[in-house]
């Protein structure tokens, strides 16, 4: 099978995850994808859960959350903030690097 | 294998008190937490404080890493002394850490192997029990080209395993990937059905795979759009010019608009990563000054100097 091209699914902006499936990628319980979504960390369409769609970015914010909840023991509200923080520093970042260079 | 000084690793003293190592592995965690650190080799770091604290934490285990005795130096030459964990009992289940598969040769010798994540327990259940495999998570690095035009991959994951007898084994696993056309810093690809076996006939896990771009020599990247730094001479920002760019599809020919200062900065729309919608490419003008070091310079520069009523630190009124 090592010889196979794979062809994997890009969990992009147009990508859309059901509630189960990424809280299946997550490793979580739906009821944990629920908490972020009343926190307002995830931002879903669909006027309720069984009808959320999930950007593919999502993963990957829920998943630092996941990883900042278990190893730093970082609650729901500072994982949010965390995550603007993140987001701010990233763009800060890469307009430095425009700039010094 | 090395010997690993826990205390050093957690900087504190050998006599320190249980929420001495404590605070001190807080504050490690959160220097060193791969998801927020900028700090190199945060990775590893972060591990190795986990591992260290893995067995601080523990009365039990500390308990029997001190009796190794102290006159051991960090990085030295290690084996384990017979017998030394006689008298202590590790608890089964005592591995509390995320990633303990991920623990040192040095500990694994002294402590025995972590139960890999999801596994732990999964033994005592009965012969009805189905579950699926685990996720495995990886990242992969791919250049600025590859988004361009799309890549195909090969990947080596050395991923931990149960074998028939239930031992952990590590199997190495080589995979080729293709990276599509268009991907950004950041996201992930899911190939189903490519993590940990199922167990009892449960389906296998999926292997998430992280996009990382290596860093390009010229071109910056955020999100779709690139940022060019490019030189120009000081008549083609002052007089405008037609000159030649770099882009990731192709020299163009671009336009500099008479009277550009350093700084200025174009936007060639649609001509950054391509997608829906395709990311734009920012050239950014710096104005390159020709030396003066010939006599023929020189004398254009004085020529400048007393033709030009030009003081370029008018805006700070001197």
């Amino acid at each position: 099978m090592s010889k196979d091209i794979l062809t994997g699914l890009l969990l992009d902006e147009e990508c859309s995850l059901t509630l189960g499936e990424l809280s299946c990628a997550c490793g979580v319980y739906a009821e944990w994808v629920v908490e972020l979504v009343d926190e307002g960390i995830l931002e879903p369409i669909g006027r309720d859960a069984a009808h959320w769609r999930f950007s593919g970015p999502s993963l990957h914010r829920a998943r630092i959350v996941r990883r900042l909840q278990r190893d730093l023991g970082v609650n729901l509200a500072g994982a949010a903030l965390v995550l603007d923080l993140m987001d701010e520093i990233g763009s800060l970042r890469a307009h430095l690097c425009v700039l010094e260079r | 294998m090395e010997y690993k000084d826990y205390y050093q690793v957690m900087g504190v003293e050998k006599g320190a008190t249980q929420d001495e190592i404590k605070r001190a592995y807080r504050k490690l965690a959160r220097k060193y937490h791969p998801d927020v650190s900028k700090e190199s080799q945060a990775e590893a770091k972060f591990k190795e404080v986990g591992e260290a604290y893995e067995v601080l934490k523990d009365p039990e285990k500390r308990a029997a890493y001190d009796q190794l005795g102290a006159n051991w130096k960090a990085g030295q030459e290690f084996r384990p002394p017979p017998d030394w964990d006689a008298g202590f009992e590790f608890s089964g289940g005592g591995f509390t850490a995320g990633d303990a598969s991920a623990f040192s040769d040095f500990f694994e010798s002294l402590f025995g192997r972590g139960a890999h994540g999801g596994f732990a327990g999964t033994q005592q259940t009965g012969p009805q029990f189905r579950t699926r495999g685990e996720d495995h998570h990886a990242k992969v690095m791919i250049d600025l080209d590859d988004a361009f035009h799309g890549a195909t991959r090969t990947i080596t994951l050395h991923a931990p395993e149960l074998d028939a007898q239930g031992h952990v084994t590590t199997r190495e696993h080589t995979l080729n990937v293709k990276i599509p056309k268009g991907v950004k810093q950041g996201q992930h690809i899911r190939l189903a059905g490519q993590g940990s076996p199922g167990m009892g006939g449960g389906g296998a896990g999926d292997l998430y795979l992280e996009i990382e771009f290596k860093p390009h020599s010229f071109y910056r990247v955020e999100g779709r759009d690139l940022y060019l730094e490019l030189p120009v001479a000081p008549w083609e920002a002052a007089l405008g010019a037609k000159v030649k760019a770099p882009t990731p599809a192709g020299i163009i020919d671009l336009k500099i608009p008479a009277g550009s200062t350093s700084g200025r900065k174009l936007r060639l729309k649609g001509r950054g990563i391509p997608g829906k919608p395709p990311g734009d490419l920012y050239v950014i003008l710096r104005i390159a000054l020709p030396p003066g070091d010939t006599q023929e310079a020189k004398d254009i520069y004085r020529t400048m100097e007393q033709k030009l009523a030009f003081n370029p630190r008018a805006r700070l009124g001197v």
